[in-house]
């Protein structure tokens, strides 16, 4: 029973998912359900599947057993399928991944003009808007290689937004900035979760994950080891796995 | 020692190291066998002196040209990078100009019949190479997205295809396909059968810097696309290609300059284009070189033009990479 009420209202469901890459078993019996508007944050050492999780969310990688749920529609080998979700989940990659031949405004209309049939006034004003709130709408002409770690990745925070997501997943999206440049990026994330959104983000960065996450997941080699509120996660790890990754990233 | 020689004595090493590759070139002149005939036409007071002495006269003559080289050398690097380039390209092109004009060519058999050759055999090579090339690229395309395709028909398809074109001699293309084709009952023209074996081969080569090219991008890129919600052939003409061409368009430049010149071997099945003409116009007054050099002073300035429309097309493509 709780199930079935499960999967009417989460954003995303996931029951007994499994991967394999050849013999490495990257996924092992993954149960997971986010509720509309919840922010997860998920983490653990390199390895231990997080990023594969998420990646299994909006099919840029396939499950081999178990069900993914995405709203309510089941991922499978249906392309169209996969095509329609991702129209209602928002990516942001740790190398932003923004399209160097395009500018920053041209980056951010390519999917609603192409995807969502969307005319370009509309898809400009829409895309301004975005880079407005995410502080950069005076680089909009300029094209990806001209900005900053910092400013690529609120580019592509604005792009996925563009898309007007249902759902955001985050792959470790500071990890590949400088120092400096982290802290631009997580004040936009915040912000975004301030509105609502719902957030599924891999990160290690644990200030962050105290600030905005509703549950924190632990994972390790492929299993959800540990979940629970950041406070208690954070003070009390109920796994000796869990205290060792949190002793080491605290150093 | 010769470290310390170079550090005390900087200016004497140089000069030495300057007369030592002069007498090298000198050396090497006259190893060759050059002739002094030249200085006897320039100073004719001398050609007595060197008939009499002609291993002196052929040396005097090789370290001539050694200095003359060294001086041209020194003025070229009086001027700036342009004028260099410039002033190298002129040289080398009297030079060759020289080259040719010791032929002893009857300039006026040329006159004659270049007119010819431009209207109807230019016009020929020009619309067999680009109607190939316009094939080829399509080929290209499609050869390389089979190639990475994940379906073992079409990748199978592809990998034949690629092999047995890139294997093939081309004149052996053109003759199977010129000859072959009428005996499974398909007879095709002349033209058509030089297109389509153009067209096939450097499709196949190009099918290959295509695929490279798509190859080159990140993974990454298809991934954000994909995210959007791209389809994957949104994905491939949006993001990946425009991209790829930046890869694509030096090498296939090249393709397109090659398969410019090799559009000559049809003329082996008989297509009026520059080649065939060179041969069948010389032959009527045994003026062979004349017609054969007037045809590869047209190819060469035809390729010209495409190495000029390759540049202005890649400074189009790059023109994001600035920062």
């Amino acid at each position: 029973m709780t199930t079935s009420t499960h999967m009417q209202n989460a954003e995303i469901l996931l029951r007994g998912v499994h991967k394999w890459y050849g013999q490495y078993h990257a996924l092992d019996d993954i149960n997971l359900s986010i509720a509309p508007r919840e922010k997860v944050v998920i983490c653990g050492p390199s390895g231990s599947g997080k990023s594969t999780l998420i990646r299994c969310v909006n099919r840029l990688e396939a499950h081999q057993e178990g069900h993914i749920f995405v709203r309510g529609v089941e991922l499978d080998d249906d392309e169209r399928k996969a095509d329609a979700i991702r129209r209602g989940v928002g990516m942001v990659f740790q190398q932003f991944n923004l399209f160097p031949h395009l500018t920053i405004l041209q980056n951010c209309v390519l999917a609603p003009m192409w995807v969502k049939k969307m005319p370009r006034n509309q898809a400009v004003e829409i895309a301004m808007s975005f880079l407005e709130r995410v502080r950069i709408p005076e680089q909009a002409h300029k094209y990806p290689g001209q900005l900053s770690g910092g400013q690529q990745q609120r580019v592509a925070i604005a792009r996925a937004l563009c898309m007007n997501p249902n759902v955001m997943l985050f792959d470790e999206p500071t990890s590949a900035l400088d120092p400096e440049m982290v802290k631009e990026v997580l004040d936009t994330m915040v912000e975004l979760a301030g509105e609502g959104m719902t957030m599924v983000c891999v990160t290690h960065e644990m200030g962050f994950a105290r600030q905005v996450a509703d549950r924190v997941i632990f994972m390790d080699r492929g299993r959800i080891v540990e979940e629970g509120k950041p406070d208690d996660f954070f003070a009390r790890p109920k796994t000796d796995r869990a205290s060792l990754f949190l002793s080491q990233l605290l150093h | 020692m010769i470290g310390r020689l170079i550090l005390t004595y900087p200016d004497g090493v140089r000069r030495t190291g300057i007369a030592f590759i002069l007498s090298l070139i000198t050396l090497g002149l006259y190893t060759l066998g050059i002739s002094s005939a030249w200085i006897g036409h320039l100073v004719p007071a001398t050609s007595g002196w060197l008939a009499d002495n002609p291993a002196l006269g052929r040396f005097l003559a090789a370290a001539m040209i050694a200095l003359i080289l060294a001086a041209n050398w020194m003025a070229l690097r009086q001027l700036n990078r342009r004028q260099q380039i410039i002033g190298v390209w002129i040289e080398l092109f009297v030079l060759l100009m020289l080259f040719f004009y010791s032929f002893n060519l009857s300039f006026t058999f040329i006159a004659k019949k270049i007119g010819y050759m431009v209207s109807q055999g230019v016009t020929t090579t020009l619309y067999i190479s680009a109607i190939s090339i316009v094939i080829a690229t399509v080929i290209a395309l499609t050869g390389a997205i089979a190639k990475l395709s994940k379906n073992g028909v079409i990748y199978g398809l592809a990998t034949f295809y690629t092999s047995l074109f890139r294997g093939l001699p081309l004149l052996m293309q053109i003759y199977i396909i010129y000859l072959g084709l009428p005996q499974v009952g398909y007879v095709i023209g002349a033209v058509p059968a030089g297109i389509l074996a153009l067209s096939l081969c450097y499709g196949a080569y190009m099918t290959e810097i295509f695929r490279a090219g798509i190859e080159s991008i990140p993974r990454g890129q298809s991934e954000g696309a994909t995210a959007l919600g791209l389809s994957s052939s949104q994905t491939m003409g949006l993001v990946i290609l425009p991209q790829a061409m930046r890869v694509i368009i030096p090498p296939t430049g090249n393709q397109f300059i090659a398969m410019l010149k090799d559009s000559s071997l049809v003329s082996v099945v008989g297509v009026w284009e520059i080649m065939y003409l060179a041969r069948t116009q010389g032959q009527t007054e045994f003026r062979h070189i004349e017609m054969l050099i007037t045809a590869s002073m047209i190819y060469w300035v035809l390729s010209i033009g495409l190495e000029f429309l390759q540049s202005r097309i890649e400074a189009r493509f790059g023109r994001f990479n600035v920062r």
